[in-house]
């Protein structure tokens, strides 16, 4: 039984962490993520690197999708115009400084949220969604474009920058890895900071029931193009954070696969929680990898066995999101919150 | 404080309104009644701005409203609830009752997300106030951490009306808030709708079909059917108005048409 959360002043109720479980928690995954790229190999830390790229991404879409209630499937494109932008900066400027490169990306990925969020403003749900699914096609059909190909490589897609600190350039992918994590919760901070107060309360009413939030004084236009912003803004940074991770990329590796992947993430986490894209983007990410292990175990390097077990892999995978569609719809958080719910009330009640 | 001159709405054929006019008097409770259909929460949409009149004005304080924005409204200080619940039913009671506090604080997303200074700043005094006026004042202080979705639906009526009561509203409307509610649920109702009026001289217009509520609250009754205006004054006066009598209970040879099939 959790007990002992008793408080005196209304500042203690209002904070993030307002009981012993949450400070704890917080203070173990800083420990985990300052000590993890020391005991990991260069593998892991690449698959390490990858997730907290697509955790902010993933945490941009929540903004959207999970908070707002807007649907989009064309998130992808703004992960490629931060990627892009990233790239292009370089290419004019080398040696920018990259938290400038990463702010200049995340405005012009927002830009370009405000610019496809615009029919947001007339249609909602599917709708949206196939509005939102231009995006992929408009954006990467620039980036193909042989006009913009001295920025962008075009087709054959192009070598991206590493990030230099003050003289010290991050190769190595644990360096890298030190750029991220920061940038990934600092980000996720702020987004849970952001629901708490007067902007994302708004945001949530927009979704809860639009004509009431609308009653409350706020202003349906605005909010929406701004959310449309944020979350843009956030796969912007994911999309910069990726160009400084990878040393290249292809327009192929955006698009409308990447836009279903961030979608597939927050729906298995939980969408409309600020741990929902941490739990949906491991789990998404992790499991092709563990079931790529496993294949391996089973086949012990037998290339005849391997070409029969490599196509379970995505049929695993497959079952395995149907599954949660059907018997988890609220994501990993309702099992994270189940486990904590009976962990308060034991050994009294289930 | 509220005028509406010959406000007219027309859906397609249909004149949802036709001509209404009244003036909802600074700190007093104006009930609109009328049976069903008779166009009440049309006139309260068009007060609150979901639809625009294709005639008429809607003057509050003297300035000309009828084509504001309804989210502009709340600024004017306009607060309503609905018929059928339009909770939030994401979040819980506190955070509902927290949006109506929405057009007074000034935090925009940058000061939010960091949650550093005026926007803490903020965030606490909007608890205090509301945990004073709204929480303590409605008795939702056992209630305040659950999920609205969970609470029967006589308290979610209770939350609505905070919600509201936190724009700290000049004009209140209130959209059957004793609909479906049990003796007691109304007594209640009935009661917090008098202490606002008392307490902060709000103006209320209440559309409400219990008519002994609407009889023991109201200072003037607006009575609607059809769309159309039939009668507006006292309590009393409505009550022994034959057009509205006729219109409740039908002419006198309906009555006796349908006593003799009995």
């Amino acid at each position: 039984m959790i007990t002992g959360n008793y408080k005196t002043r209304y500042q203690d109720d209002e904070s993030i962490w307002n009981n012993w479980a949450k400070r704890w928690g917080f203070a173990l995954s800083i420990v985990f993520l300052v000590v993890f790229p020391f005991v990991a190999d260069n593998y892991m830390l690449l698959l390490a690197g990858q997730i907290a790229i697509f955790i902010i991404a993933v945490a941009g879409l929540n903004v959207l999708v999970g908070y707002t209630g807007l649907m989009s499937l064309g998130h992808g494109a703004f992960f490629a115009i931060g990627a892009y932008t990233a790239v292009a900066i370089h290419h004019e400027w080398p040696g920018t400084f990259p938290l400038i490169t990463l702010v200049v990306s995340i405005l012009v990925a927002a830009a370009f949220g405000v610019l496809f969020g615009l029919p947001a403003l007339r249609v909602k749900g599917l709708y949206l969604a196939v509005a939102t699914l231009s995006a992929n096609f408009i954006v990467l059909f620039f980036i193909r474009e042989h006009w913009f190909e001295e920025w962008t490589g075009g087709v054959r897609g192009t070598e991206t920058p590493n990030a230099v600190f003050f003289g010290v350039e991050l190769v190595s992918q644990q360096a890298k890895y030190f750029m991220i994590a920061p940038i990934m919760v600092i980000m996720l901070l702020f987004a849970q900071n952001l629901f708490r107060t007067r902007f994302g309360r708004a945001l949530i009413a927009i979704r809860d029931k639009d004509y009431s939030a609308e009653i409350m004084g706020i202003s349906l236009y605005s909010y929406k193009l701004k959310s449309f912003a944020i979350s843009a803004g956030y796969c912007g940074a994911a999309g910069c954070l990726w160009a400084y991770f990878f040393p290249a990329i292809l327009p192929e590796d955006f698009g409308l696969n990447m836009s279903i992947t961030l979608l597939v993430c927050l729906v298995a986490g939980g969408m409309g929680r600020t741990l929902g894209p941490i739990f949906g983007t491991m789990l998404i990410l992790l499991v092709p990898e563990m079931l790529k292990v496993i294949v391996s175990m089973v086949t012990d390097g037998d290339a005849m066995a391997q070409r029969y077990f490599s196509p379970m892999r995505d049929i695993v995978f497959g079952l395995m999101i149907i599954g949660f569609l059907i018997f988890e719809p609220m994501g990993l958080v309702n099992i994270w919150d189940r486990f904590w719910r009976f962990l308060s009330r034991w050994p009294f009640a289930k | 404080m509220l005028t509406v001159k010959d406000a007219e709405l027309s859906f397609g054929g249909i004149k949802a309104l036709d001509q209404v006019s009244f003036e909802a008097r600074s700190g007093e409770i104006t009930a609109i009644i009328g049976p069903n259909g008779a166009g009440k929460t049309s006139l309260f949409n068009i007060i609150s701005g979901f639809y625009r009149p294709q005639r008429g004005q809607i003057l509050f304080d003297n300035t000309d409203i009828t084509r504001m924005r309804a989210d502009k409204r709340a600024n004017l200080g306009i607060a309503r609830t609905f018929q059928n619940l339009a909770l939030f039913r994401g979040m819980t009671v506190l955070d509902n009752i927290k949006l109506g506090g929405h057009i007074r604080l000034r935090s925009g997303f940058w000061t939010s997300g960091w949650f550093y200074g005026s926007a803490q700043r903020e965030e606490l005094a909007l608890r205090a106030q509301i945990e004073r006026d709204v929480i303590d004042f409605l008795e939702l202080d056992h209630i305040r951490n659950a999920p609205v979705a969970i609470l029967p639906y006589g308290l979610q009526k209770r939350v609505e009306l905070g919600r509201a009561l936190a724009m700290q509203p000049n004009v209140l409307l209130l959209d059957e808030p004793v609909a479906g509610m049990n003796r007691e649920e109304t007594e209640d109702m009935a009661r917090f709708i008098l202490d606002i009026q008392e307490r902060w001289g709000t103006t209320i217009l209440l559309v409400e079909h219990d008519m002994g509520m609407v009889m023991d609250l109201a200072n003037q009754v607006v009575v609607l059917n059809f769309g159309r205006q039939i009668a507006s004054g006292s309590a009393d006066s409505v009550q022994h108005n034959p057009a509205v009598i006729e219109a409740y209970l039908g002419t006198k040879a309906t009555q006796e048409a349908s006593l003799q099939a009995s």
